[in-house]
């Protein structure tokens, strides 16, 4: 998490979930996951004392990239699969920001794939909430790369043939320091990820499990309900051992939810001295001299 | 023989320091006062293939590099096969028999010099690594044109200082024996160029130029991904972050590259991009993005033959159509295309005013002619470039309360406020959006919003001047050009000059928005309209037909992958006359 940078008007200021709504009313189904996890957001910002202008969220395209519009924060609202690298730009531009990505399944694993993995590696202090609800809601239900195999929708009427993308193993593979599992039927579990997630120092991920109560029928409240257990609950569970948490990531009978992962590594911004005194953002660009540089082409 | 212009040319196997070589041979005269102009010739491989490297010289103002060479070092047999058919009458080619008996070579041309200077058997003697064979033709070239070989082992010591002192003592001793070989045992004068004034020249490409009015506008961000020709900004740009606060991110793709650009920009900072035709195609969904979210960028595009890999190291102007109509959709955008180096600064400097003044994306168009060769330049007077921000705020008192983002202005431009100020909060949105940035589909918004994003156009055309004229106004052959063809096009002008044919250019830097009504009368006037284009296609007769209804007939196109030559200018106009 970022430095806040005035404390005592952050203190006098009290807070409120509400404070942090927009004049736009959601969009979503009756029942719809995202609820949940937009209420939980919500009171995370509220409980890390966060005002809604040092906070970006740069949002990707599906049912949850509409949330642009019913958060009151900055926001981005970028292309389908791009959410990513615009977050990293504005990172790298202002790293005093609170930066936050949200997406969906199609989004994240599909389309943005790529800079998923990179993301991943980089290690750049941002929260990332990836919403899976297994399949594509915004453009009316055909398979997500997270649907299950055999799965049937409009674009795979015999079933799906592939297997599906593991958000979760995904990330912990590719050098995420923070990977957290959470479940929109469960707000208080998930805004005590969401918490632990801002506050880490690093790329932390948040894999949602998010049922879609109009286009998928098999992964419904109830069918994660009889499935999902909590990490916390294992005596023993080591949170900083990667092979364990891969382990823990790939059980299907049982899912697990809570922390998989949690360690620290330097982030990408550690490592870049240019900024370490101020933000890029904060230079004075009026008129910046270039003799030194001039004389390199002599 | 005294001349006031000299061409010359080193050969030989890629990966042997060909290019560096040709870079020295740039600066020597460079350094001294002369106009210099280089092309660099390169497959697109480590090691292999043939590298060559032309340097004109002259004491006079030059363009561009000539067909006609004076001296030709070949450093392997082939160099001689593949160039002596340049070499002029009583020109010079130096070479090593060690390379290969060139006997048969040799009866082709009977009117040349052939010089041969035992490199192998110098190196060997002086105990050195067979690389400074090239110090060796360094010191041969000089001797033969009566030239100053001081200032050779300056510029030797000044790149290899770093180095430690007995690796510039080779390097200095291998030139020493190459200028001795040809001054005191060959006793060789060949050449001596016109004394100019002394004044030390920057050499600097295309590309450098861009850099450098990048960092000049304060371009805090730079993203790219490796592609040539675009690669040296790249590398320049990471070379200088800790110097200037810059940040350079070579991301996974080209895709990534634009959208953590458009990211930066969307926090304050200006931002910028580089590519060649490859991964603009990337771009074009994320330069869509900029446009929509109404977010300043600035993209280089450093066109190579196409479409797919094309002719990675090659030069060509086939991209002009596909960035002016670039990414889906209607919306205002700017496309520049600097002729020289000189241009690439200024327009650099230009292209960051505009983005940020009319909050649009600005593409600056370059090729790999322009990227990669080195041109002399007195130094820039980077005053000149000023920063214009246009309507940023970035603080929260001058924000009243119920900021729109979008807000519906006469002009078109609205109020940007940066991240993280507490009145500023809002959405860009890549969706249709209203005046505060929701998403909004209704009809009557979106004419509302599409009519405020092209009203930006008013005071940008005032701002965009008309093309450049070069030549006298009463010509009989009007030239219609852009980009990097302005070189060997003033070349071929000054060739037509003394046959008394007046011929003039019209030069677009500014190709995107075509102010049509701003030539017609030229257009009407001219007894003959040509363009000259380094494309197939003759893609800005195409937009000229676009704005003005006028059809050029007249076309000189080239697009075998190399810039013009101006004799090949002389003879098209020649031909069509």
């Amino acid at each position: 998490m970022s430095k806040i940078k005035n404390k005592s008007l952050r203190e006098s200021y009290n807070l409120k979930p509400g404070d942090f709504n927009t004049e736009r009313k959601p969009t979503w189904c009756l029942g719809c996951g995202n609820y949940g996890i937009w209420n939980s957001l919500k009171k995370t910002f509220v409980k890390l004392r966060l005002m809604p202008h040092e906070i970006v969220i740069v949002y990707g395209i599906g049912c949850s990239g509409n949330g642009a519009n019913f958060i009151r924060t900055y926001a981005f609202h970028s292309l389908h699969g791009r959410a990513l690298p615009v977050a990293t730009g504005v990172k790298l531009a202002n790293h005093k920001l609170n930066v936050l990505i949200m997406g969906g399944d199609g989004d994240g694993v599909g389309i943005g794939g790529n800079h998923f993995i990179h993301t991943c590696r980089r290690n750049i202090d941002m929260t990332y909430i990836l919403h899976n609800n297994k399949v594509y809601g915004l453009t009316t239900g055909q398979t997500a790369p997270t649907s299950g195999r055999g799965f049937k929708t409009k674009s795979t009427p015999s079933g799906v043939l592939e297997i599906p993308v593991n958000p979760v193993s995904l990330a912990l593979i590719c050098g995420a320091t923070f990977i957290a599992r959470g479940f929109s039927g469960d707000t208080g579990h998930l805004l005590d990820i969401m918490k632990k997630a801002i506050k880490h120092k690093g790329f932390s991920f948040i894999e949602v499990l998010q049922p879609c109560v109009t286009f998928n029928k098999i992964n419904t409240y109830n069918f994660y309900r009889d499935r999902i257990y909590k990490l916390e609950e294992l005596k023993d569970y080591d949170r900083s051992n990667l092979n364990e948490a891969i382990k823990k990531s790939m059980e299907e009978e049982k899912i697990p939810t809570g922390i998989f992962y949690d360690i620290d590594r330097p982030t990408y911004e550690d490592g870049l001295k240019q900024i370490e005194r101020k933000p890029l953002v904060d230079h004075m660009i009026a008129d910046i001299d270039i003799n030194r540089l001039l004389n390199r082409f002599y | 023989m005294k001349v006031s212009n000299i061409s010359w040319k080193i050969g030989g196997e890629a990966g042997f320091g060909i290019m560096s070589t040709g870079a020295i041979f740039s600066k020597i005269f460079a350094k001294k006062g002369y106009y210099v102009v280089d092309n660099n010739e390169y497959p697109s491989l480590i090691r292999g293939g043939h590298n060559a490297f032309t340097v004109r010289v002259s004491s006079n103002e030059v363009f561009s590099i000539d067909k006609d060479i004076n001296i030709l070092v070949a450093l392997n047999e082939e160099t001689i096969k593949l160039h002596q058919e340049e070499v002029i009458y009583g020109g010079y080619i130096i070479y090593d028999e060690d390379s290969g008996d060139i006997t048969e070579i040799k009866k082709a041309r009977k009117d040349i010099n052939y010089i041969m200077v035992p490199f192998s058997k110098i190196i060997t003697e002086l105990g050195v690594p067979r690389i400074m064979i090239n110090n060796v033709s360094l010191g041969a070239s000089v001797a033969l044109l009566n030239y100053d070989l001081e200032v050779l082992r300056n510029i030797i010591r000044d790149i290899f200082e770093r180095k430690g002192p007995e690796v510039v003592s080779f390097n200095i001793k291998s030139s020493e024996f190459g200028y001795k070989y040809i001054k005191e045992k060959l006793k060789i004068n060949a050449y001596e160029l016109e004394i100019v004034k002394p004044v030390n020249k920057m050499l600097l490409t295309g590309n450098d130029a861009v850099f450098l009015g990048a960092v000049r506008s304060g371009c805090k961000f730079y993203a790219a991904y490796p592609m040539t020709p675009s690669t040296s900004i790249l590398e320049s740009f990471a070379s200088v972050e800790n110097d200037y606060n810059i940040v350079t991110k070579h991301a996974e793709d080209e895709i990534a590259v634009i959208n953590m650009a458009i990211g930066a920009s969307f926090a304050g900072v200006r931002a910028m991009v580089a590519t060649s035709g490859g991964g603009f195609s990337l771009m074009n969904e994320g330069l869509g993005s900029a446009a929509l979210t109404e977010t300043p960028l600035v993209i280089i595009l450093c066109q190579r033959p196409a479409p797919a890999t094309g002719l990675p190291t090659w030069s060509e102007q086939g991209d002009i159509l596909f960035a002016i109509h670039a990414s889906h959709g209607e919306f205002l955008k700017v496309v520049l295309a600097p002729g020289d180096p000189e241009e690439c600064f200024y327009l650099t400097g230009k292209a960051f005013n505009i983005a940020d003044t009319y909050q649009i994306p600005v593409i600056v168009m370059l090729d790999k002619y322009l990227s990669e060769n080195h041109f002399s330049y007195e130094r820039f007077d980077f005053k000149n470039i000023t920063v214009e921000r246009g309507k940023l705020l970035t603080r929260s008192k001058d924000i009243d309360a119920g900021y729109k983002r979008y807000l519906n202005t006469e002009d078109g431009v609205s109020p940007r406020a940066v991240t993280g100020i507490d009145r500023g909060i809002h959405i860009a949105n890549s969706d249709e959006h209203d005046e505060y940035g929701y998403s909004e589909d209704g009809a009557f918004n979106r004419k509302i919003m599409v009519d405020k994003r092209f009203r930006k156009i008013k005071k940008l055309m005032e701002e965009i001047p008309p093309p450049k004229i070069y030549g006298p106004t009463d010509a009989e052959i009007t030239i219609w050009s852009w980009g990097s063809c302005k070189g060997p096009i003033l070349e071929a002008m000054n060739i037509l000059n003394q046959k008394e044919k007046k011929v003039n250019l019209i030069h677009f830097t500014y190709l995107y928005p075509f102010d049509g009504e701003s030539i017609e009368g030229i257009i009407e006037k001219s007894n003959k309209n040509i363009v000259v284009e380094n494309n197939k296609t003759s893609q800005l007769a195409k937009i000229i037909m676009m704005n003005t209804g006028y059809r050029i007939k007249n076309k000189i196109l080239k697009y075998s992958g190399r810039q013009f030559l101006p004799g090949e200018i002389v003879n098209g106009i020649e031909q069509i006359e």
